[in-house]
């Protein structure tokens, strides 16, 4: 009697901080599934729209975990990296190279752009020790100040070009938009898309071997405790029924027969979160991590704390370059001097409402952050205009949310780190 | 005697190095860059009056703002990125004043008086966040600041104003831009106004300014200022000789948030509007970047450092663009150069060992 009760309150004991280790990321559920309901939108518009979304931001958002893995917080510079896309992007569709082969281009052209970004943006980081994430959010603005003065001022008069598409009729600086259509639009996209009922049933295979996998690691480090076998039943029931719900749909035509989904794309960032799993493994991913944890500590045991430093913003800069490309050609237009400017805040907003912090972000963090974050992007307005009349008010919501979130999270770390200073 | 001599120059190359070091490069680049936007004016045959007169009405518009990051840059929390706070405490009053009818005079001292104690109590709220997150002042001031600036942006659209001179037509909610016309538009830069040789002088507006500038001045050398100065220096000596630190950073929050309010007042009356909504979002970069322009550090400022600063900065806004439109039709190329010109110093800030620039 005394071992059940007190393996009841132990089971309690672990829901509970369960809930509250994970407060941000439910809170964000039920606001996201409240929106949903209040918005009144069909379900299948509403996948259609969020699996774009996820297609479309998942890599930028998985481009923030290597700097805060190692210890430089979030790295609001992947506008950086943005704009080295971007610019790659530019040249593209000025010589009109364009689909998959045009994707590819720009991968390649604008790894050098991001490469060097990266490697200033981590000396200065090194300069600006213990102030990391204020001086990447200032260094995007600046970056910006000079990407409007490169293709607003430059181009046409010291940068010559000649292209009546793309510059403005006064032959100086680039259009405000410049439409990807029968260039980059979908270059990755139309590679390979399948139908919803496939993919479903795809996700439920890898999210069941992802739950084994994790399970029989943890079993094997001798780490097994109650909470891996919670997520291995949760894992197994939504993979389950993923797969369930995608072989019915198979079987039957219904309003969701007809949605399609970027596959290659998702294939990328599956790629990319593999990369990412087997680099922390890795003798500089372990560096990377000590670095992290205690600079000190990494110093002494004779790890150049500068260069790894260094690299783990070249990395997040290429990393950010690509998935603005892989962004932009999910969109189709590109708004050439908008399209960076909020890049970072909205990958950040994502990482932290998936429940990391400015010390520690996963994968799933990540990618379950994107899907909640977009969720409220896309039922925000629409709320706000069932709620209030006015959808204006739901776009106000969504900022404040996204600011918030930063600010209050940001905040919440420091105050963390203040009270254990004082424990000590 | 060649010895000496040499050692002489040596000396003097030395001291000339030294004094460019303490001046700082930037801030040298800054006026020569100034200077030579001057002389293609003059060149250009742009009248050099117009621009000084616009330099000084900027300034007399921009002081009180760029004032705001003084206090608490001296009290230890750095530069005050939560300063679209104050700045809608201020937006606040001055759209009440309006919904009261208030006209003139009254209006400017009524906007700044029922400011005031919101500034003090947002300022408090502040004040207590920041001293739980030590170290991360200026990043979580930041997002604070945007997020109150989005959170306000509800609330412009919710408040019950009911003057048409601010109420939309249709709908709820304030203007986006809430003209000052027959309120208090130009109420200091009239005051007074006298010209010198072309060169319109806004007296009302410089005399306020001098007039917050020696408040702050006086506050800094009372007692109370002289124990926030000493406890946002070190505060690990004020601690230990009985100074409570963590109140004289509040201390400083709240009068940097006041300033706010007052400055944003004094902006608008030179501008003419009051911009609601999103426009406070970035007000606190733009301060930042011209005190440090003027040669304070993220731990020391100085009055001084917010007057040249600002007259700098803003002299270089005022000067590009005609001298820009006057080489070609560059429209974007002050905003442009001001975003780079103020992130730019604000990083040389930030790179400076321990903060020191």
């Amino acid at each position: 009697m005394n071992t059940s009760s007190s393996v009841g309150s132990r089971f309690v004991l672990e829901t509970k901080r369960f809930f509250v280790n994970n407060a941000v990321t439910i809170l964000f559920v039920l606001i996201g599934l409240a929106g949903l309901k209040i918005s009144g939108l069909s379900l299948p518009f509403f996948l259609d729209d969020i699996i774009n979304r996820v297609a479309r931001n998942g890599f930028l958002v998985l481009s923030l975990i290597i700097p805060v893995l190692a210890g430089l917080g979030l790295n609001f510079a992947v506008v950086l990296g943005a704009m080295a896309g971007q610019t790659a992007i530019i040249m593209a569709t000025h010589w009109g190279i364009g689909g998959f082969w045009g994707i590819m281009f720009c991968a390649a052209v604008s790894f050098p752009f991001a490469y060097v970004m990266g490697m200033l943006t981590g000396k200065l980081l090194n300069r600006t020790r213990g102030k990391e994430m204020i001086t990447t959010l200032i260094l995007g603005f600046f970056a910006n100040g000079i990407y409007q003065l490169v293709y607003l001022i430059l181009v046409g008069t010291l940068i010559p070009m000649k292209n009546e598409v793309l510059v403005l009729s006064s032959k100086v600086g680039l259009r405000t938009t410049i439409d990807l259509t029968g260039g980059l639009k979908f270059g990755l996209d139309n590679l390979l898309k399948i139908p919803l009922s496939l993919f479903s049933l795809l996700m439920g295979v890898v999210l069941i071997a992802v739950a084994l996998f994790r399970f029989f690691r943890a079993r094997k480090a001798q780490l097994a405790k109650n909470s891996s076998t919670i997520a291995l039943v949760a894992g197994i029931v939504f993979g389950v029924a993923l797969a369930v719900w995608g072989v019915v749909q198979m079987r039957s035509q219904t309003m969701f027969s007809f949605l399609k989904v970027p596959a290659a794309t998702f294939a990328v960032i599956g790629l990319l979160c593999l990369f990412i799993k087997v680099f922390t493994a890795t003798k500089l991913g372990h560096d990377m991590n000590t670095v992290g944890q205690d600079g000190h500590i990494a110093e002494i045991s004779g790890i150049a704390t500068d260069r790894i430093r260094v690299t783990a913003m070249i990395m997040s800069t290429v990393l950010a370059a690509w998935g603005q490309i892989i962004f932009l050609q999910n969109m189709g237009t590109f708004s050439t001097y908008g399209a960076h400017e909020n890049v970072g805040m909205f990958a950040i907003a994502s990482l932290l409402i998936g429940g990391a912090s400015v010390a520690k972000a996963t994968i799933g963090q990540a990618l379950i952050g994107t899907l909640l974050f977009h969720t409220m992007f896309i039922v925000s307005p629409l709320a706000g205009r069932a709620l209030f009349g006015d959808a204006q008010l739901g776009e106000f919501f969504r900022s404040f949310v996204a600011y918030a979130v930063i600010g209050l999270s940001l905040a919440l770390h420091s105050w963390k780190k203040q009270m254990q200073g004082k424990l000590k | 005697m060649t010895q000496e001599n040499k050692s002489n120059a040596d000396g003097f190359s030395q001291r000339v190095q030294k004094a460019v070091r303490q001046f700082g490069a930037p801030r040298l680049i800054i006026i020569g860059f100034l200077f030579s936007l001057w002389l293609s004016a003059l060149a250009l045959k742009i009248p050099l009056p117009a621009l000084l007169s616009d330099t000084l009405v900027r300034l007399g518009m921009n002081t009180v703002l760029t004032l705001a990051m003084l206090p608490s840059i001296v009290g230890g929390t750095s530069l005050f990125f939560g300063l679209p706070l104050g700045i809608i405490c201020g937006l606040l009053g001055g759209v009440t004043a309006i919904e009261l009818n208030l006209r003139g005079f009254p209006a400017f001292g009524g906007a700044i008086l029922i400011a005031l104690p919101l500034a003090i109590i947002v300022g408090l709220g502040y004040g207590w966040l920041m001293n739980r997150v030590k170290g991360s002042e200026m990043t979580v001031g930041t997002y604070i600041g945007f997020a109150f600036v989005s959170l306000m942006s509800f609330g412009w659209v919710t408040l019950p104003f009911k003057n048409p001179e601010m109420a939309w037509a249709i709908g709820k909610g304030v203007r986006v831009t809430v003209s000052l016309q027959g309120r208090f538009n130009n109420i200091l830069n009239d005051f007074l106004q006298f010209s010198i040789a072309g060169v319109k002088i806004p007296t009302g507006a410089l005399l306020f300014l001098a007039f917050m500038c020696l408040l702050v001045w006086l506050f800094l050398r009372s007692r109370l200022g002289l124990a926030m100065r000493f406890a946002g220096m070190n505060p690990k000596f004020a601690e230990a000789s009985g100074i409570n630190v963590n109140k004289m950073r509040v201390l400083g929050i709240v009068i940097s948030t006041v300033l706010g309010a007052v400055g944003i007042l004094v902006y608008a009356q030179g501008f003419g509007f009051l911009q609601l909504y999103q426009a406070p979002m970035y007000m606190g970069f733009i301060a930042a970047a011209a005190i440090l322009i003027g040669g304070a550090s993220l731990k020391s400022a100085k009055i001084s450092h917010v007057i040249l600063g600002t007259f700098l900065f803003q002299g270089i806004l005022v000067a590009a663009l005609p001298v820009a439109n006057t080489v070609a039709t560059l429209g974007s190329l002050a905003e442009i150069s001001r975003a780079i010109i103020s992130n730019g110093i604000i990083l040389y800030a930030l790179a400076q060992k321990g903060g020191e620039a």
